[in-house]
């Protein structure tokens, strides 16, 4: 048993952030006693406020624009940057000095995620932050507001789970865990979200979650965020007799939210306008677009309601005259939110493939297609033999197209609305039918905007003390790319090898595996490998050379690199290594070298410097 | 004062009465707290200028999410019902989330109003306030014309010490 007094948890989410605590001390088996901390931020230029969730946004102020001391915090005086509500509010007059979904970026493989690069595209004589640094500046944030609320117990000697997307490649978990230790943060362990949301379940049930699942049961956890789609598959598995969880896969990144919702009403809306002869600017769209989220919640939210007023204001003193009125119908809401981003598709529809075109500006790689049921087929359908390899696991249809989901968690903001859920339960279920499977349940959530941050927190006091866990290692297969040796032929790239360093399902604290495979080294150079990942290929063991393999299968990732420092050896020399892998405690993955006797080892790295 | 001249068991009297009164009634309780007030004010009203900070704070934050000076700032002379109604929803929308943000509201009386109630003696007359026919002693009865409003918390946010309260709302320049 741990000394510390708290477990934190802390869902650094692409939009929101939150902090939720287990006392340790005051919580026994089931009784779990689990607060939220109220963050202090800057509403206003010299107002501060409370709120449960501390917005992700970060702004870079210029040195005339506040008096200084209107951005003082309770626990700093600050006059070059902050995060919160005021941050995200002035975004709608001056976007070009705000940071905003900084997470994104952290996991976009084409840039180079420690360099200042945000906001992009920011004009000459604007500062900038790299993407890990907007990362650590919220969880300084939350830090501060904790050291302030529990001096005595502050929050780097507190055991802390930081969540991260379950889609997030090896790279950006490396990233996410350095902003982590860069903030003081020691006791460190990363839990991905959607497993996040299930324990906020399991917490909930107060044991009575065994009572409502069984041993056979697939759950599919859907998380639709403000800025991104995360899908995990979770089986109901048994060990000894007891009833466990295990994760049997996640889905890819999709940058997909309730944002994009917001923003595609606002376009139909600004349709409606245009075609009258009212034109907005951008600080009116935003404003429309705050308005059409308004609306859209209580059009979903009361069913006797048909249309709403939509108003924009007037950003200048003459409020009456130069407000524009329009509104939001039931029809337009449902047309958007079913047809755009929930439609009835088959279990066969896949997402539209997204048209990489060379000269676009570098961006954020947002999902091509919004159907995010679209996006939910291709998932299940491709993780169709995902219990497979599950002992006293028998799945009713193990031959079926697509994995048969028993139950849904939903998570996210998004699935506020009662309709949505069902909507997806709906779909779902088609699928079920057509194949004769009976239909999937839904699995009862309380707090879609903060069971992330709760759910972690109930993980960081579990993980220590006993009790439910949710089992499951690396989601992904990893493997380096080999070029084969051969006759080289003019106009085609030599032939490539994928030897499996990483096998699926390694877990975290496990003992390290190493692949028999030998590589030689330059000394002193620095030596890249390219690195690929599968979700699907569940059978590869380390050490296993692949030749040809099906395009879908296995996706390429940033590359990884080491370099041997000269030290005894001269520059020049090549030395004969293994490749290791481990999953650290943190949940990390870590790849070393190991020269051939073991005696000496070299980290290798991820490459988060994006492509050059 | 002839009070004063009152025997030691009269006043041992009243005051074993005046006990059971207050154990017994709220409405007697609450009364005799404002007697107990006025007594330490030396019976004379003290009369405080309102600090502006609070004022100024509120007034920037009903312009800020309702343009509530916007709107009574200007003059409607020319402009529709039309017009006005649709301002009146940013007023109504925003000025709406300040008071759920910052106050708790709840209405003074629980009866529906256009309800019979009786006024006991020793009444709150700053949360009630009885009009019209209004001779005698209490009890009055009556019929409930308006709720009433009390806000039982009030949570405004925090301010730098720096900040100049009265900007209410910052002029905006657009580079």
């Amino acid at each position: 048993m741990s000394s510390k007094r708290f477990a934190i948890g802390i869902d650094l989410g692409t939009t929101h952030c939150a902090l939720s605590f287990v006392d340790n001390e005051h919580s026994e088996g089931e009784e779990i006693l689990q607060g939220l901390l109220p963050i202090p931020q800057l509403t206003a230029p010299g107002t501060v406020e409370h709120r449960p969730l501390l917005p992700s946004f970060l702004y870079l102020p210029h040195p005339d624009e506040f008096d200084p001391t209107d951005l003082d915090l309770p626990w700093a005086k600050q006059t070059d940057r902050f995060a919160g509500e005021l941050a995200r509010n002035l975004g709608a007059s001056t976007p070009l000095r705000l940071v905003f979904s900084a997470k994104s970026w952290l996991c976009h493989p084409d840039v180079d995620r420690r360099a200042p690069i945000l906001p992009a595209g920011a004009p000459n004589g604007i500062p900038q932050v790299s993407p890990l640094e907007a990362s650590a500046f919220f969880l300084g944030h939350l830090r501060d507001a904790w050291n302030r609320l529990y001096p005595s117990d502050p929050l780097t000697e507190q055991e802390v789970t930081v969540t991260v997307p379950a889609s997030f490649d090896p790279a950006a978990r490396e990233l996410t865990a350095e902003a982590a230790r860069r903030v003081g943060i020691t006791d460190l362990v990363l839990l991905e979200e959607p497993q996040a949301a299930l324990y906020a379940w399991v917490n909930a049930s107060r044991g009575d979650w065994r009572n409502q699942v069984r041993l056979g049961d697939v759950i599919l956890v859907v998380d639709v965020g403000g800025g991104t789609t995360d899908m995990s598959l979770i089986a109901v598995t048994e060990r000894d007799g007891v009833l466990e969880l295990t994760r049997i896969a996640v889905g890819d990144h999709i940058l997909l939210g309730g944002d994009n919702m917001d923003l595609a009403l606002a376009h139909l809306v600004k349709g409606k306008l245009d075609a009258v002869g009212v034109e907005l600017d951008r600080w009116q769209l935003l404003a429309l677009t705050h308005g059409c989220r308004q609306a859209k919640e209580r059009l979903l939210g009361e069913v006797e309601l048909s249309r709403v007023p939509v108003v924009v204001p007037s950003r200048g003193t003459q409020l009456v005259g130069g407000s524009i009125r329009t509104e939001l119908t039931r029809d337009e809401v449902m047309t958007v939110l079913m047809t755009g981003f929930f439609p009835e598709v088959p279990i066969t529809a896949r997402p539209a493939d997204r048209v990489r075109t060379a000269l676009t500006k570098l961006g954020l790689p947002f999902a091509h297609d919004p159907g995010i049921t679209r996006h939910l087929a291709a998932f299940l359908s491709r993780q169709s033999g995902a219990t497979a390899d599950l002992a006293d696991f028998v799945e009713p249809a193990a031959d079926a197209d697509f994995l048969h989901p028993t139950a849904v968690l939903f998570n996210g903001g998004v699935f506020k609305s009662p309709v949505l859920r069902e909507r997806v339960i709906a779909v779902i279920n088609g699928w079920l039918m057509a194949d004769g499977a009976p239909p999937a349940r839904q699995l009862e959530t309380q707090d879609l905007d903060l069971s992330v941050a709760q759910g972690a927190a109930f993980y960081a006091h579990v993980r220590r003390r006993g009790g439910v866990r949710i089992r499951g290692g690396t989601a992904r297969s990893y493997y380096v790319g080999i070029e084969s040796a051969g006759p080289a032929v003019p106009g085609l790239e030599p032939p490539l090898q994928l030897l499996c360093l990483v096998p699926f399902g390694l877990e975290e604290g496990s003992e390290p595996v190493v692949a028999p495979q030998e590589f030689g080294l330059i000394v002193g150079e620095p030596v890249r490998f390219r690195f690929f990942g599968s979700s699907v290929r569940r059978d590869d063991q380390v050490g296993l050379l692949i030749e040809d393999w099906p395009a879908h299968e296995i996706e390429e990732l940033e590359e990884i690199q080491t370099t041997l420092p000269t030290g005894s050896r001269r520059r020049g020399d090549i030395v004969a290594v293994n490749l290791q892998a481990a999953v650290t405690e943190v949940g990390t993955l870590e790849l070393v070298a190991l020269s051939r006797q073991g005696s000496e080892r070299w980290k290798v790295e991820f490459n988060t410097r994006g492509a050059d | 004062m002839s009070d004063q001249s009152l025997p030691l068991l009269k006043r041992l009297l009243l005051a074993a009465r005046a006990f059971l009164r207050i154990v017994q009634d709220r409405e007697q309780a609450a009364a005799w707290i404002k007697i107990e007030r006025q007594a330490l004010l030396g019976r004379s009203t003290a009369l405080a200028d309102t600090p502006p900070d609070a004022a100024l704070l509120l007034l920037s934050l009903l312009q800020k999410e309702g343009r509530l000076v916007d709107f009574a700032k200007q003059d409607l002379t020319r402009f529709s019902d039309e017009e006005v109604g649709a301002a009146a929803r940013v007023v109504h929308q925003g000025c709406g989330r300040v008071l759920a943000d910052y106050f708790r509201i709840a209405p003074v009386r629980d009866e529906p109003e256009g309800a019979q109630i009786t006024l006991p003696p020793g009444f709150d007359p700053a949360a009630t306030r009885p009009t019209g026919h209004l001779v005698g002693e209490p009890p009055f009865s009556g019929r409930l014309v308006h709720r009433g409003w009390r806000a039982t918390e009030v949570r405004l946010p925090q301010v730098g010490t720096g900040h100049d309260q009265s900007i209410i709302a910052a002029a905006e320049v657009e580079l």
